[in-house]
């Protein structure tokens, strides 16, 4: 009964618990970033869960055989791999997001989630409670990345997924598709989320 | 073991098999990234070329231009090349196309670029005029880039230079110009001196 309690917490904590934007403010460099359309969004969300998840699985499998003084140093080598295979492989199959993304595909790297998740999990814990985690982070991340872009691209161009759905004379708030609408939006999230955490505190 | 034997040894395998994984991956995806570059070059090539019956193409590469020569039958119709210069925050990648003689541009297109999203980027797609939202470009058809281009705010353009720039884009639009004033009279001297 024990066990299956962590289990379910592994996953789940990163959803909402323990988010890596919304609670532990990390990989905000993307999330600011690419946010102004939903197709962007999620791509993003996508890639970094793939990397997650993958450098997750193979650093819980290493854990032993990594001497501590070149953890880091392993840890980069990984995730560096599998983001080079998450660009490349958008670039040859959908170039157009591959294009939209620019830079923040290959620095997926330096995003402090996914070496954060191998330094506080992975290094430490099985395999299987690893992808858990790294499941629920990717989640986490890709969910809150996918309503804040959802928010910034209905306002900010009228649509969601490229299609029209505000009324046809709305005028889009420019505002919400430049970095001030980044910051904006993400803070009022952040504000929501603390204000129903505290409220359940209570 | 040793410690630093040891640190050595998983650093080495650790990077051995990625860099092995990487170029594995690498055969598999650059045919397809370099096809689909191509295939961009192309389309954007035919874009701004007048419309040909029987369309063939001639590349000529030189020391700075790479020239695509657009056919119809044996009549030389236009002179594409690609020509690139510092938009608002990074390059803007033109494809332009001109007559043979250089003294009318026959199509521009943006092949990439990184302005202002909803600004500056109206230079490539201009999501406020439905229809046409490729005005901005589409507008250099038969202007010419000869003595010099340049552009008007907020009025229709009038002579056969001038252009109207995008509102709220000054230095997008200014960029664009600048590119085609310096690259077109390089690319016709580039171009002249091969036939000699």
């Amino acid at each position: 009964m024990a066990k299956k309690v962590t289990i379910k917490e592994d996953f789940l904590k990163g959803i909402w618990k323990e988010n890596p934007i919304l609670i532990a403010l990390l990989g905000l460099c993307p999330t600011l970033a690419v946010t102004i359309s939903v197709e962007n969004g999620l791509a993003m969300g996508l890639a970094a869960s793939f990397v997650l998840i993958c450098s997750s699985t193979i650093i819980s499998l290493l854990r032993n055989l990594i001497p501590k003084q070149v953890r880091i140093a392993s840890f980069i080598v990984v995730i560096a791999t599998f983001v080079t295979i998450a660009d490349r492989y958008l670039a040859a199959f959908y170039p157009d997001i591959s294009r939209n993304l620019g830079p923040f595909i290959p620095l997926i790297i330096v995003n402090c989630m996914i070496l954060g998740r191998q330094e506080a999990f992975a290094s430490k814990n099985g395999v299987g409670r690893s992808i858990l985690d790294a499941l629920g982070m990717g989640i986490g991340f890709t969910l809150v990345l996918i309503i804040l872009s959802a928010i910034r691209e209905l306002l900010g161009s009228g649509t969601i997924l490229g299609i029209q759905v505000m009324w046809p004379s709305f005028t889009p708030w420019m505002v919400m598709i430049l970095p001030p609408g980044a910051f904006l939006t993400l803070g009022l999230m952040i504000g929501a989320s603390n204000w129903i955490n505290d409220r359940r505190a209570k | 073991m040793n410690t630093s034997v040891k640190m050595i040894l998983v650093l080495t395998i650790i990077a051995t098999l990625s860099g092995g994984l990487l170029s594995f991956w690498d055969a598999y995806t650059s045919p397809k990234i370099e096809e689909y570059r191509q295939s961009e070059v192309k389309k954007a090539v035919k874009e701004v070329l007048p419309p040909a019956a029987n369309y063939r193409e001639k590349v000529i590469q030189t020391d700075s231009y790479t020239f695509y020569l657009g056919y119809d039958g044996d009549e030389l119709i236009g002179i594409t090349f690609n020509i690139k210069g510092g938009g608002f925050q990074d390059i803007i990648s033109l494809m332009v196309g001109v007559t043979p003689d250089f003294k009318q541009i026959t199509g521009l297109s943006v092949l990439d670029q990184k302005e202002t999203p909803g600004l500056g980027t109206k230079i490539a797609v201009d999501p406020s005029r439905k229809g046409e939202e490729t005005w901005f470009t589409e507008q250099f058809k038969g202007k010419s880039p000869f003595p010099e281009m340049y552009y008007v705010k907020n009025k229709q353009a009038g002579t056969e230079n001038e252009i109207e720039a995008i509102s709220g884009a000054t230095i997008s639009s200014q960029a664009v110009v600048t590119i085609l004033n310096t690259h077109i009279p390089a690319a016709k001297t580039a171009y002249e001196s091969l036939n000699q």
